[in-house]
């Protein structure tokens, strides 16, 4: 019971990550595709979202490694050996996205044509781009690794056999639905925080990523059936069923509501669509955290060290919730549509 | 490169790559705050300048932190999986607290970073104290994880397992106390000097004005207070480590035999296989009162371990030398200072220049502590518990992550010195000058 809660506030932690820092990640990729007459506006406008927020919504992140080894040590062990390499890359496109992102804020900018970025800034800009868009790819398939069965361990070490269990079809397909998720994330919110013609480039964004959610869903489904029926069954069970069917109304609606032109709407449905998909998939992969050598009560830490972590997590959290919302409330509400003129600082 | 020294040598690099940004993540919001604290008193322009250029540096060294620190998170599985198997759930109460004080850091640097305009005066400073307390707390409490790797406590150990574990294991770790003490003022001496350098630097070149004279009377204040306590601190962990970890202590001292009245070796090569010191000076039983506050203590020596457990000596002792050397230099700059100060006399060329040559002095004192205290542990990784060639990962292929991780960090520390120099040589901020948009769009 102790170690199934702590699995839930670590998968909680999760979906915050994928939902907040998700999104600058998927801002990352729009800068690498930026296009069109308005492609600096566009830089500019993803840049001055992420700006004051990125580094607090990377945090998730730590939070989760830090509950996985704290609450459940040896499965963080396995995964550190078994996903040995694309832990690594992962850590490579981190510290690349997030160093490129302030480099190309303090680089010079252009001698010949002012305003505009100089040679420093526009290479820390590529740099940024790419690490964007390769860091989900790679989570992604870290996560479709954990349920695909191909991680196996024993005696609490891994063991190897055929191809690396982060580069079978299933985890490929979940990096790519990481990748589209992103996307779609950072271009609703962007369309949220723009106008104008801005924010029109931004929905059309939204839309062309959604609908390469649903293509990747559409390729993950097959995978799933053949390749994982475990995990099919899971997240057909009337456990996981529910939430995921939620998910799906929530993802209908999100699509809906873009079209409709209402940019507030798609933001809490797609919220709520990328929140019951990880939550489904939580929900499938239960009891196991590596499936089918690792399960939560197995790996789970002593009984001390788990109530101190459930125990704490509600002082935490009336420290930092409080905090979060001043944040958020001092960044994102005002000052809409004001890019093109100077901003007031 | 076989894994165990590969995989040493890719931590000591993550780690002490990532402690010159942990330390400035401590110093820089502390400089900051102060400086906009005497702006908002004085209304003087000099200070709102300082306190928005040294923001800005800290926003670029910040990001750096965060993004390195993530990595120490990863590598301490992707290296030494069998060691966070078994000490993951007791250092863990640390990191999770101090995921909090993270948070609360990063949160609140947002809102000091781009929120010149948007909060009041006052919120705004309370935002850059909060930055800085809570960067102070994450310090504290991932010391605390260290601390417990030095001595370990919390648990018992039967059969080769541990039982009775406290949650609060890394908080029971009696070095915790004096290494929290110990590394924070580290990390003030090392942002204050490596920031006192700047400013001695534009004033050589002749901007002899309020601005500059301001920073460099601002960062020495912090760092000449800093200086003078840390040889007391630095004392009290010596006297610890002397009680609770001769070896460590003997080797820091090149100390190979039992004995009382104890000399202090100052530099000298130690031959471990011969177990002499050449060429070193030595202050006779300074040794033994320092670790003993008797002249006569007795003070134990490398042989009182088996050979097999001891940790490096030439360079834990070379590394000590260097810290408590380094030491002593700072303050003797940071009194140099203040003397002419209190005579009123202007800082004069050679001052400018023992300030400049002497700005990297904090940090190399800062590694060179964490090389003692690291180096100074081995072999354990978990001292008395656990070695480290137990803990290392069985994956192949560190050599090559080790090699690719130095690369970046030696790429990435070259590009942001450039950056820091540009900030840096910039005239101070004229307050009608319109902001740049690509920095206005970072740092307001
Ligand atoms: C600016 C940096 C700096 C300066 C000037 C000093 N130290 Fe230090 N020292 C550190 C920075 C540091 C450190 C990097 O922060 C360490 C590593 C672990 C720790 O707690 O602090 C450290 C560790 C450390 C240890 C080992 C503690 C342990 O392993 O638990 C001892 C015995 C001393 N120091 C002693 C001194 C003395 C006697 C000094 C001056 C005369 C001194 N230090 C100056
Ligand atoms: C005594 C050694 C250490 C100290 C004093 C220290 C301190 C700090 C500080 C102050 C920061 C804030 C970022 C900044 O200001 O640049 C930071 C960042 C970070 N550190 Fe360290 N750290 C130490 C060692 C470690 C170790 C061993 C780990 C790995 C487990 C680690 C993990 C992190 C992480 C994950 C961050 C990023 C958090 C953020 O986004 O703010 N640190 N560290
Ligand atoms: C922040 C400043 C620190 C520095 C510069 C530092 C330095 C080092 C060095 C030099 C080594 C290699 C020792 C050797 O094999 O010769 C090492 C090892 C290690 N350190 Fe630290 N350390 C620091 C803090 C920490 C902290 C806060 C932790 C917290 C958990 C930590 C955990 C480890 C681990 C797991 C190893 C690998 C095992 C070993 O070789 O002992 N270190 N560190």
């Amino acid at each position: 019971m102790l170690a199934d809660l702590a699995a839930g506030l670590t998968l909680a932690a999760l979906i915050a990550y994928a939902v907040l820092a998700g999104a600058d990640f998927g801002g990352g990729i729009w800068d690498a595709f930026a296009r069109g007459p308005r492609r600096d506006a566009q830089r500019d406008e993803i840049a001055h979202a992420m700006g004051p927020v990125w580094e607090a919504n990377h945090v998730w992140l730590i939070f989760v490694v830090v509950l996985l080894f704290t609450c459940f040590p040896t499965a963080y062990a396995a995964l550190s050996e078994g996903l040995f390499i694309p832990f690594h890359l992962v850590l490579l496109g981190i510290i690349l996205r997030g160093a490129a992102f302030v480099f190309r804020a303090y680089s010079p900018q252009s001698v010949r044509r002012p305003g505009r970025p100089g040679r420093g800034a526009r290479r820390w800009g590529a740099v940024f781009g790419a690490a964007s868009v390769i860091t989900p790819v790679l989570l992604g398939m870290c996560v479709g690794a954990v349920s695909a069965g191909g991680l196996r361990v024993a005696g609490g070490r891994v063991v190897v056999t055929g191809t690396a269990p982060w580069l079978r079809p299933l985890p490929l397909a979940t990096g790519g639905f990481a990748l589209a998720v992103c996307a779609y994330l950072a271009a609703v919110y962007l369309a949220n925080e723009t106008a104008g013609e801005l924010r029109e480039d931004f929905r059309r964004r939204a839309l062309a990523a959604g609908t390469a959610v649903v293509a990747m869903s559409a390729l993950m489904l097959p995978l799933l059936y053949v390749q994982a029926p475990h995990l099919w069954h899971g997240l057909l069970s009337v456990r996981a069923a529910p939430v995921l069917a939620v998910g799906v109304a929530a993802a209908l609606l999100s699509g809906w509501a873009l079209r409709e032109r209402k940019p507030r709407l798609a933001r809490a449905a797609t919220v709520a669509q990328t929140a019951c998909l990880l939550a489904g998939w939580g929900i499938a992969q239960h009891p196991y955290i590596i499936y089918p050598d690792v399960t939560i009560q197995g790996a789970a830490a002593h009984a001390a060290t788990l109530r101190f972590v459930l125990w704490s997590t509600p002082f935490g959290m009336a420290l930092l919730l409080p905090s979060l919302w001043w944040l958020f409330r001092v960044f994102k509400t005002p000052e809409i549509g004001s890019h093109g003129e100077p901003r007031s600082r | 490169m076989e894994t165990l020294s590969a995989a040493r040598a890719q931590m000591e690099v993550s780690l002490a790559f990532h402690m010159v940004f942990a330390a400035l993540g401590i110093g820089m919001p502390l400089l900051m705050t102060l400086a906009e604290a005497l702006w908002l008193r004085t209304g003087r322009a000099h200070y709102r300048d300082l306190a928005r250029k040294w923001a800005k540096a800290t926003a670029l060294t910040f990001a750096i932190g965060a993004v390195s620190g993530t990595a120490l998170s990863f590598e301490l599985g992707l290296l030494w999986p069998r060691f966070m198997a078994f000490a993951g759930g007791m250092i863990g109460p640390a990191f999770a607290l101090e995921g909090y004080a993270f948070f609360l850091e990063a949160i609140f640097l947002g809102l000091y970073l781009y929120g010149w305009e948007r909060l009041s005066p006052r919120a705004h400073l309370a935002a850059g104290a909060a930055v800085a307390a809570s960067g102070v707390l994450s310090g504290i409490l991932v010391v605390a994880a260290n601390a417990w790797m030095q001595e370990p406590a919390g648990f018992r150990m039967v059969g080769g397992k541990a039982v009775e574990v406290s949650a609060l294991a890394p908080f029971l770790s009696p070095a915790w106390e004096q290494m929290a003490l110990h590394s924070t003022l580290s990390c003030y001496i090392a942002t204050s000097f490596a920031a006192a350098g700047v400013y001695a630097l534009g004033m050589l070149r002749g901007r002899r004005d309020a601005y500059h004279r301001a920073g460099l009377a601002l960062t020495l204040a912090v760092g000449t207070a800093a200086a003078l306590a840390q040889p007391l601190s630095g004392h009290l962990s010596a006297q610890h480590v002397a009680r609770n970890q001769p070896a460590k202590l003997a080797a820091a001292e090149a100390h190979f035999h039992t004995r009382r009245g104890a000399p202090v070796l100052v530099g000298g090569i130690p031959d471990a296989a011969a177990g002499t010191v050449r060429g070193a000076l030595r202050i006779p039983r300074l040794l033994s009162f320092l670790a003993t506050n008797d002249f006569d203590g007795e003070v134990k020596g490398l042989d009182a371990a088996p050979r097999a457990l001891w940790p490096n000596v030439a360079v834990t002792h070379l590394a000590f030398d260097v810290m408590v050397g380094s030491a002593f230099a700072m303050i003797g700059l940071g009194l140099w200072f203040w003397l002419l100060r209190w005579r009123r006399r202007e800082p004069g060329r050679w001052l400018l220049r023992a300030l400049v040559a002497g700005s990297p002095l904090g940090i190399v004192a800062l590694e060179a502590g964490w090389i003692v205290t690291e180096v100074g542990r081995q072999p354990w990784i978990v001292r008395g518990v656990m070695l480290t060639s137990e803990g290392v990962t069985p994956v192949a292929g560190v050599a090559a992550t080790f090699f690719g991780f130095s690369v970046l960090y030696l790429a990435l520390g070259i590009a942001l010195a450039l950056l820091l120099r540009r900030l840096a040589t910039g005239a101070p901020p004229s307050p009608d000058a319109a902001p740049r948009p690509a920095e206005a769009a970072h740092a307001g």
